[in-house]
Parts: structure tokens; C-alpha cells; sequence
């Protein structure tokens, strides 16, 4: 065994290993660390004192024990006693086992940060060196709170050494990572940003990543930074390959100082001063030119470290976004990378030219890579290399090139892999939709998704091209052929079963009168696919059935004998069988005019999210789905139909058994007052949901209660107890995230409210409830709004009877135009006479700015890359606050979905943090929002960020959410 | 359990791990907290897919939402994780640097002394890397810190003679 043991011999540590690597099985490996444990475990708790060597080499055991994989749960005290020993390898080992198994036990942290404390006073370099690593290691919450204060004083002091200094500074930006709200900004600031002028490189390479950090939160503190780093940059880059000594690289003067310096210049817009913008401009053209030298040597490190630099150089490029002529060479130089002989670097050169694509100065350049990139997708070996030059396509995408780029992504489409088709088939639906000049193009790319990987459209995709199909008259009769065609395969996808059968229904008679498409045949080929697809989709052709019995009363008979088989009329699955049942006894007693009524074509959809957003709907779960549903479908009729829904809403859904009738017309006679519009939009609920709780959105008297506030109230009650009155403010923010419940309430009076927004309009109701037996004279509401908020606010009322009698309520309307975002909220002024006396109460009416979101659902990499487009510091607010509440996963989540974005999941690198987007609809503008939270359980703290386009609304928006956890 | 790190760090490595090519974890450094079982979870995926890429094929990978850097030398894998925004070939260099710092420091480094000095790995790692950021480049000066350290601990152990009992 060649037991290496450097420096120090721990012989019964390395025999301990040796036996462990000889184990032949993992039953023996375990036998022989509970030996050791036991072993370990009597020697710490025997009775003889245990010297520092055999504390310091059982330590180092459990360490490696822990390190294998099992816990270990004692042996902290021991490895604390370590830390104070004056041997500095005993300290050393404490030290480790500190900072690989760091144990929140605030006994022990009391204790580590004692020793920490006398090792940084000890003015022994190594000392402050393990102490400073192992702070840093650790960089917990309680180490902050005990040593912020003092490490910014080491790292800025004249005597304190360069190694100590490196130290100091990365401590520090650790710390400041884990808890910025801790590490006091002050004199050492400016002192700190000096040393990009040290002498010493490896003290400028510490000190640019805390400065990096530190300006990225505080850009007009650390302004400075730029000319310095431009300069140390530039001084490096026109340095001779051995100027640097130790520094240099494979013949690459300070590679890693180098990128940091370029990432500092990322956090900031381009220089000013001409002198260092001219400057900067000199080193980038510099190291643009030296990718064209020939190597200075042959090695990979070489050309890695130099290309480091290169792409470095290029993002900075980017990130400024303003040199048209360094824009395009830095393209060029990716386009001859894109072929190079290193996978390494073709899969940079096309992560790279994905940002260049979206510059408008370089975006026609990187097109003229198309070529090349779809060779890559066609030879590439590596799938993460092909599925980078799919993400190029996309960026590249434009109307020009965007029939040539779907046609290549669908027939790369036919052999991707499993992992990426499904992100394929969603970037190709959006291109189709987003580019699409003839729909007849549009339809027969859908189609052909579902016929090369039905299995990964997702319902979004499909329901969008019914959509289309629906909205666009010059394309339904294509699309009837088309799908009719399609269906001829032998074995065709499910989701070209939904897709014809809904477009059949729809528009088979626009090809009825080809003898080859007739309507028996069509009926004829839908059924012959009818056994053996799922459950949704008997439910839909079966709804295509009916539709035919309209379109074609010629296969009338077919079609009922169809719907009168045993097979339908008992189906076991319920849903099948009321359908069956329903569309049979409609067939058989409605008149042709009834049938035409109930069964008109769909109307048009109003115009509304891209299948993304959609998609995002269904990630919130089937709770809030169905929810969303009513509520747009509630929003729809309101917002668009008349001044007083809720009655039109009431009159005609007013069925007597609503929850038995699919079609909400229980009888004939019904369907006769009722609008076509309400029954042909059930079908639409009816089809685009995807359960069978289809039925429930469709019996809208129930779910409706606007129309009966004393339902309204009752419900409200129940929901706050009747005795409780809050702070007026508190019931304020709890209505930031949602928008039904009790606003105010005392012995006299009930104030519910029941709102509903989208985009930038609103619709609240106000519930008055006479809590008292006794009438209410002069009741006059008044909303008032400020000067200042008139002019972002569009606030209509109706005026309310001015009596209300004693156990009654009156209900007010407000209609709500957001003209542009806005920070007060208005108030609610209430007067009235109750027994001769004279009330007068005020209270914030909650129309607050997140009202107006519309969630946006995006991929992690949208995220980042708009995250860091709003990088502007006054584009960004933050708040760090105590959790007024539990902190519950669940119920931060619903409060984030209830503020109005979207929750984007699996966006944020952290798990327990969350992540969320959404626009502001203004009449005037709309601004993205993109929010993020962290909690902190530990310290029972959380930090929110808010980025949007505009100063005024991250500060409202952040205002409002900090309130809420 | 989490905490706050910042969204877009500046070259911040997440983590790095050394593994064999049997699967066997030789060295685990973490710059982000998570907890054990997170840990555990990670380190599995990872090395799994890691040892699933054929040689040849780029070194880079997205997973998770992290970018995987990794190289093999001889029978050790090496591998970093850092975020999206990321510079990936200097990290690449990271790697050979430290590789070469271990091979000055042992002498031609294989993985039996990354087992058995499993310590000095990471105080090597140190100096050269601190919370995730690179601290020192030059090779001189973090040996000259290693160093330093084994001879102020060679210094101590002559004063202490019998190591009769070291066996245990």
C-alpha cells in the first residue's frame, strides 16, 4: 500500500483507509466504520485526557467517515477543542471538519466563533488564514453577525499581508452573498476598489470578484472601479507573454484576472469618458486580434485560457450592445469557431452567437451562419451540441428565414432525441404561429408535429391551432382537407384524432362536396379511430357526432344508431354516458332550427395568450385552472357584453337542474331564449377542458353568485369571523392578493368586496351590508381619488339608494381603467345617518398596481437573459424583512399566484426560492415584471427582488408583496 | 437548508466534485449551502450522467439549471458546476490548475494520494479556491502557502516521539 503521507504521518488514519479500500463488500466496509466508530466514540468519552495528535487523527477519521457518505453525529466538540490548539495542524484539521460538516448547534457556533475571533486577532498570518477559509467555508448567518464588522478593516489595513488580504476579500464577499444586510458599506468601500491598482496580482484578482459583487448592488458607490479596471485591463492585455511571471498562463498573461475584469466592466453601460471608452475599445479590438495570431503553443490550456478571455471579451461586446463594427467582428470570430475542430468551442461559439442574435447590429450577421448551424444539427455527435443549434435557429428565426428554419427543425425533429423533442415541438409551434404569413403553412406544420411527435405536443399546441383554425375563415376549408387527409393514415396520433374530430365538426362540411370526403365517410373515418382512443377523446368526437347531425341531417340515422348502442348509452365512464345520452335525446327532439341554434360553428376566439401562457395556467394546478376558466369566462361575458352582467349572466343560466345538463338547456323551449353565444362558449369550456368536471364550469348559475350578494356576504362572513375587526390597513395587503373578502367591519356596518381585472381594466363590487335592524339614511359612497392618482385612474361609479333598510345590503359597481401605474390607493368614503346620529368612515379602497398583471410563463433561460437586461440598479428594488407568517411553501406560492404573475418553477437554481413574471397592463404601456424570493428559514428573514422597466413600479410592486409573507 | 445567494453571481462555482470512474466520490467541495440529503442527490445525478457522456464529446453540459464543466484525468473526474451566465473554458483552466497543483504538491498525483491525503486535497483547494472564487493563481505562491504549513507541522511533530499508539 503506498500509504503517501506528505508532512504529517497519521499511520492509524492511513491504516484505517487501507482497511476500507480493502473490504470486499459494503456489508464489511459498514462492519469496519461502526468498529471505528465505536472505537472512536469510547476514546473521546474515556476517562483518560486525549492529546491533541489523537483528538487531531480521530477527527480526521470521522471526517473521512462522513466524507464516504454516513453521518456522523458526534465528535464536534472535539474537533472545536482542535481550533484553539497552538499546533497549526491540529487547528487545521478542526478547521476542516468545521467547515465540511457545519452544524447550526448555536452552542458550538458560539464556541467556533470564539476561536475564529482570537485567531484573527492573533496577527499570525496562517492563523488568520485558516480562520478567514474557514468563515468563508462556512459564511454562515451568525458568522456575519460576528465578523462583517471586522473583515472589511483586515482586508483595507496597510499590514496586513497580501495573502491574508486575498483572503479577507473573498471572505467578505462571501458574507456578503449570505447576508448583505449585515456588511456595512463605508470608508473601506473606496479604499477596497483601489486595490485594482495593487501590486500584487493575486491581491487584484481576490479583490475584482468581491468589487464585482459589491457594484453589481451598489453601481454608483463602486463607478470608480470602471477606469481602474479598464486600465489594469489594458496593461495585461498588451503585456508580453513573461511580463507577468507566475501570472501567466500557457503563455496567457492573467487569463482568470482578466475574465474578472471584464466581468466587473459587465455592471456597467459603456464608459463615459471617452479617454477610457476609447481605451477599452483598444483592448477589445486587441484581444479580438490576438484570436487571429497563430498559438503560441499547442496545448489545449493555451488556447482555453486565451479563448477564455476571447468570449469574455465578446459578452462585454454584447452587454454594451453598441459598437456596431465590434459587434459584427465578434460574430465573425464565432462563425469561424462554429466550425472549429474543438467540440468545446463550437458549442460556445453557438451559445454565444444566441445573444448576438437578438442585437440588432449584428442580428443579420449571425444569419449568415444559418448554413452551418443547420449542418451542426444534422452532424453534431454531442446532443448538448445539437440542442445549442436549435436554440440558435430560434434566436436567428426571423420572417425571412423562418420557412427554411421549421422545415429543418421538423426534420430534425424525426430523430431527436427523447430529451429535447418535446422543448423542439414548442419552439417550433411558436415560430409557425409567430412568422406565419400563409396559415395554410401554419396548419401543415402543426399537423406534421403531431404526426412526428404526437407524443410531445402538448395539449397548449393543439388547442392553439384549433384556435387559429377558428379565428381565420381563409384557412378552415384547408384545414378540413388537410386533417381529413391526415386521419387517412393507418395509425395516426390521438392528438390528430382530437384535432380532425374538432375541425370536422367544425368545418367538415366545407369538403363535403368531394364524393371522396362525403359526409359518411367522414363520419365513417372518425369512428373507425373511435375504440381505440382515450376517454377525452370519445368525449370530443362523440361532441363531433352531434355537430355532423347538423352539419349533414343526411347521416342523422347513422349517427343515432351510433349513439344508441349499448356501448355508448351504458358506457361505464360516466362522463361518455351522459354525453351519449344527451346528444341522443337532442338529436330526436329538437327541431332543425333548435339543432342549428345550439350547434353553430364556434365563434370566434377572442384573441388571446400564445400556447405558453397557457401552458403555464395548467402548471398552477387543476384547483386554480378551473378557477381561471370561470373567471375568464365570467371576464369574457362581462367585459365585453353589457353594462349589468351579473343579471344577463342570471337570466339566462337560470336552469333549473343545472348540474345533470351538458349543454346547459335542460329542455328545448330554454334554448329558445337563450343566446347562442352562452351555449356554443359551454362547448368550448366543454372541449377545452380536459376532465370530466367539464360539466361543472358549465352550469354557470351556481358557481355565479354575483347576482345574490346575500350569498356573496354569507360567504364572506364565514370566511372572516364575524367579531374580529382588523386594522384597516392589514385588511388592506390582504387583499393585494386576492380579490373577494370583507374589507371593513364594525358593530354597524359590513363592507365586502368582490373584484375581477384583466389587463388593464377592473370591474369591484361593492357589498354593503346593514348589519344593525334599523334603516340607514343618506348612505352616500364616494371613491376618491388624488390629484395624482386621477391621472393614472379611471374610476366610474354608479350612485347607491341612499337608504338601506335594517338587515339588507346595496351593492355598488366600480369600473377601473388603469391609464398608467400608480402607487396610492384610493379611498372609500362612507356617510350616513344611523339613529339620528351622523357615521362618517374612510377606508383604502385595494386596487393596487398587481392588479393589472397578466402572468408570463418563460424558460429559465428567458428568465436569466431578461433578468439581466433589467440590470439597470434603478430598475431593481429590494427588500429584506422579517416572515410576519409561517414560512409555508404552499402558501407563499398561492399568495405569489394570487399577487398576479406567473410562478415559474424549476427556474431558480435554488429550489426554496421562488421565482415569478408577469406584465403590467397599463392603457398606456405595459411593463414586465420579473420577481424573485428567497427565503432564509434559519433567520425566519426573506429577500425580495423586483426588476421591471420602470423605477416606480419595482418600488410599488415590492411595497406591496413584502407585506404579504 | 437554503439561503440566499444572489442571482447572477460573478463566476461562481456552486460546487466541484472528484469521482473515479467506478462512481466512487474521492473529494466534494460545496460553495453553496445545501443540505445533506440535496447533496447526496446531486452528487448521484450527476456522477451517473457524467460517467454516461463518451469521451470526445463536449465538456460542457447543462443540467439543472447549472452549466457542468468536467475533464477527466486518468481515472478521476473532475467536475465543476457554475451558473448560466458563466465563463466556461476558464473553468476548464481551473480544473488543470488545480490538477496541477495537486501533481507538483504530491509528485505525479494519482488518485490513491487524493485518498489517502484527502486533507491536503483540500487545503490545497484553499488557497487556490475561495468561496467559489478563484484566489490565487499563481502556482508558486499557493505551494509556497502549503508548504509553509507542512513545515511548520513537521516542526511540531519532532517533539513528540513514541507514536506507539498510533496504530488505533
Amino acid at each position: 500500500m503506498p500509504a503517501v503521507s506528505k508532512g504529517d504521518g497519521m499511520r492509524g488514519l492511513a491504516v484505517f483507509i487501507s482497511d476500507i479500500r480493502n473490504c470486499k463488500s459494503k456489508e464489511a466496509e459498514i462492519k469496519r466504520i461502526n468498529k471505528e466508530l465505536a472505537n472512536i466514540r469510547s476514546k473521546f468519552k474515556g476517562d483518560k485526557a486525549l492529546d491533541g495528535y489523537s483528538k487531531k487523527k480521530y477527527v480526521c477519521k470521522l471526517l473521512f467517515i462522513f466524507l464516504l457518505g454516513h453521518d456522523i453525529d458526534f465528535g464536534h466538540m472535539e474537533a472545536v477543542n482542535l481550533l484553539s490548539s497552538n499546533r497549526y495542524t491540529e487547528k487545521q484539521i478542526g478547521y476542516l471538519f468545521i467547515s465540511v460538516l457545519v452544524n447550526s448547534n448555536s452552542e458550538l457556533i458560539r464556541l467556533i466563533n470564539n476561536a475564529i475571533k482570537n485567531d484573527l486577532a492573533s496577527r499570525n498570518p496562517t492563523f488568520m488564514g485558516l480562520a478567514l477559509h474557514c468563515i468563508a467555508n462556512v459564511g454562515s448567518r451568525e458568522m456575519a453577525e460576528a465578523f462583517a464588522g471586522e473583515i472589511p478593516k483586515i482586508l483595507v489595513a496597510g499590514d496586513t499581508m497580501d495573502s491574508v488580504k486575498q483572503s479577507a476579500a473573498l471572505c467578505l464577499l462571501r458574507l456578503y452573498r449570505t447576508s448583505p444586510d449585515l456588511v456595512p458599506m463605508g470608508d473601506w468601500t473606496s479604499r477596497v476598489v483601489h486595490l485594482l491598482n495593487d501590486q500584487h496580482l493575486g491581491v487584484v484578482t481576490a479583490a475584482t470578484s468581491l468589487i464585482t459583487t459589491l457594484a453589481q448592488k451598489n453601481p454608483e458607490e463602486f463607478k470608480t472601479s470602471v477606469s481602474l479596471a479598464v486600465s489594469r485591463l489594458s496593461r495585461i492585455v498588451t503585456s508580453a507573454s513573461t511580463d507577468l511571471q507566475d501570472y501567466t498562463y500557457y503563455f496567457v498573461p492573467a487569463p482568470w484576472l482578466s475574465v474578472k475584469l471584464l466581468r466587473l466592466l459587465q455592471c456597467y453601460p459603456p464608459p463615459e469618458d471617452p479617454a477610457v471608452r476609447g481605451r477599452l475599445t483598444e483592448c477589445l479590438e486587441t484581444i479580438l486580434n490576438k484570436a487571429q495570431e497563430p498559438p503560441k503553443s499547442k496545448k489545449v490550456q493555451h488556447s482555453n485560457a486565451k479563448n477564455a478571455v476571447l468570449f469574455e471579451a465578446i459578452s462585454l461586446i454584447i452587454h454594451h450592445d453598441s459598437e456596431p463594427n465590434l459587434l459584427v467582428r465578434a460574430c465573425n470570430q464565432l462563425g469561424q469557431f462554429l466550425q472549429h475542430r474543438e467540440t468545446n468551442l463550437r458549442y460556445l461559439a453557438l451559445e454565444s452567437m444566441c445573444t448576438l442574435a437578438s442585437s440588432e447590429f449584428s442580428h443579420e450577421a449571425v444569419k449568415t451562419h444559418i448554413e452551418t448551424v443547420i449542418n451542426a444539427l444534422k452532424t453534431e455527435r454531442d446532443v448538448s451540441v445539437r440542442q445549442r443549434a436549435v436554440d440558435l435557429l430560434y434566436a436567428m428565426c426571423d420572417r425571412s428565414n423562418a420557412q427554411q428554419i421549421v422545415a429543418e427543425m421538423l426534420n430534425y425533429l424525426e430523430t431527436a432525441d427523447y430529451s429535447i423533442r418535446e422543448e423542439i415541438v414548442l419552439k417550433v409551434a411558436i415560430l409557425a404561429e409567430k412568422y406565419a404569413v400563409d396559415y395554410t403553412w401554419y396548419v401543415d406544420t402543426i399537423l406534421n408535429l403531431i404526426r412526428i411527435a404526437g407524443d410531445y405536443v402538448s395539449e397548449e399546441v393543439w388547442y392553439r391551432v384549433i384556435q387559429i383554425v377558428i379565428n381565420r375563415d381563409d384557412v378552415q376549408g384547408y384545414a378540413a382537407k388537410t386533417v381529413f387527409e391526415a386521419l387517412q393514415a393507418p395509425a395516426c396520433h390521438e392528438n390528430l384524432v382530437k384535432v380532425g374530430g374538432y375541425i370536422l365538426g367544425e368545418f367538415g362540411n366545407l369538403i363535403a362536396g368531394d364524393p371522396r370526403s362525403s359526409p359518411l365517410i367522414q363520419f365513417n373515418l372518425l369512428h373507425s379511430k373511435f375504440h381505440l382512443c382515450s376517454v377525452p377523446t370519445r368525449a370530443l368526437l362523440l361532441s363531433t357526432y352531434i355537430k355532423f347531425v347538423n352539419l349533414f341531417p343526411e347521416i342523422k340515422t347513422t349517427i343515432q344508431d351510433v349513439l344508441r348502442s349499448d356501448s355508448q348509452l351504458k358506457n361505464a365512464d360516466v362522463e361518455l354516458q351522459q354525453r351519449a345520452v344527451e346528444y341522443l335525446r337532442l338529436s330526436t327532439i329538437a327541431s332543425t332550427d333548435i339543432l342549428a341554434t345550439v350547434l353553430e360553428e364556434m365563434p370566434p376566439f377572442p384573441e388571446r395568450e400564445s400556447s405558453i401562457l397557457a401552458k403555464l395556467k395548467k402548471k398552477k394546478g387543476p384547483g386554480t385552472v378551473t378557477d381561471l376558466e370561470e373567471i375568464k369566462k365570467e371576464r369574457s361575458s362581462d367585459m365585453n357584453g353589457s353594462a349589468e352582467p351579473a343579471s344577463v349572466n342570471a337570466s339566462a343560466v337560470s336552469t333549473p337542474s343545472p348540474s345533470a345538463d351538458l349543454l346547459g338547456l335542460g329542455a328545448a323551449p330554454v334554448t329558445n331564449s337563450a343566446p347562442p353565444p352562452s351555449s356554443s362558449g359551454s362547448l368550448l369550456v366543454d372541449v377545452f377542458s380536459d376532465s370530466a368536471s367539464a360539466v361543472a364550469p358549465l352550469a354557470p348559475g351556481s358557481d355565479d353568485n354575483f347576482a345574490s350578494p346575500d350569498l356573496a356576504s354569507s360567504e364572506v362572513v364565514s370566511e372572516e369571523p364575524a367579531d374580529t375587526v382588523h386594522d384597516a390597513d392589514e385588511l388592506f395587503h390582504k387583499f393585494v392578493c386576492k380579490n373577494n373578502g370583507v374589507l371593513f367591519e364594525n358593530q354597524l356596518l359590513q363592507i365586502g368586496l368582490k373584484s375581477e381585472f384583466r389587463q388593464n381594466l377592473g370591474r369591484m363590487f361593492i357589498f354593503y351590508g346593514n348589519k344593525t335592524s334599523t334603516q340607514f339614511l343618506n348612505f352616500t359612497p364616494t371613491v376618491i381619488c388624488s390629484d395624482d392618482l386621477q391621472s393614472s385612474l379611471n374610476l366610474q361609479t354608479k350612485p347607491v339608494d341612499p337608504t338601506v333598510d335594517g338587515g339588507a345590503q346595496v351593492q355598488q359597481v366600480v369600473n377601473i381603467e388603469c391609464v398608467s401605474d400608480f402607487m396610492e390607493a384610493p379611498i372609500l368614503n362612507i356617510q350616513f345617518r344611523y339613529g339620528g346620529t351622523f357615521q362618517n368612515l374612510s377606508v383604502k379602497l385595494p386596487i393596487t398596481l398587481n392588479k393589472f398583471f397578466q402572468p408570463t410563463e418563460m424558460s429559465s433561460q428567458d428568465f436569466f437573459q431578461r433578468w439581466k437586461q433589467l440590470s439597470n440598479p434603478k430598475q431593481e428594488v429590494q427588500n429584506i424583512f422579517k416572515a410576519k407568517h409561517p414560512m409555508d411553501a404552499e402558501i407563499t406560492k398561492a399568495k405569489i399566484i394570487g399577487f398576479g404573475s406567473a410562478l415559474l418553477e424549476e427556474v431558480d437554481p435554488n429550489p426554496a426560492n421562488f421565482v415569478g413574471a408577469g406584465i403590467i397592463h397599463t392603457k398606456t404601456t405595459q411593463i414586465g415584471c420579473l420577481l424573485r424570493l428567497e427565503p432564509n428559514l434559519q433567520a425566519q428573514m426573506y429577500r425580495l427582488t423586483l426588476r421591471t422597466s420602470k423605477e416606480a413600479v419595482s418600488q410599488r410592486l415590492c411595497e406591496l408583496l413584502s407585506e404579504q409573507f | 437548508m437554503l439561503f440566499f445567494f444572489p442571482l447572477l453571481p460573478i463566476q461562481q462555482m456552486q460546487f466541484m466534485l472528484l469521482f473515479s470512474r467506478q462512481g466512487k466520490l474521492r473529494l466534494q467541495k460545496w460553495y453553496v449551502p445545501l443540505s445533506d440529503k440535496e447533496k447526496k442527490k446531486i452528487t448521484r445525478e450527476l456522477v451517473q450522467t457524467v460517467l454516461a457522456r463518451k469521451p470526445k464529446m463536449c465538456s460542457f453540459l447543462e443540467w439543472r439549471d447549472l452549466k457542468i464543466v468536467y475533464k477527466r484525468y486518468a481515472s478521476l473526474y473532475f467536475c465543476c458546476a457554475i451558473e448560466d451566465q458563466d465563463n466556461e473554458l476558464i473553468t476548464l483552466e481551473i480544473i488543470h490548475r488545480y490538477v496541477e497543483l495537486l501533481d507538483k504538491y504530491f509528485g505525479s498525483v494519482c488518485e490513491l494520494d487524493i485518498i489517502f491525503n484527502f486533507e491536503k486535497a483540500y487545503f490545497i483547494l484553499d488557497e487556490f479556491l475561495l468561496g467559489g472564487e478563484v484566489q490565487e493563481t499563481s502556482k508558486k505562491n499557493v505551494l509556497k502557502a502549503i508548504e509553509q504549513a507542512d513545515l511548520l507541522q513537521e516542526s511540531q511533530n519532532e517533539d513528540w516521539g513514541g507514536l506507539s499508539e498510533d496504530i488505533l
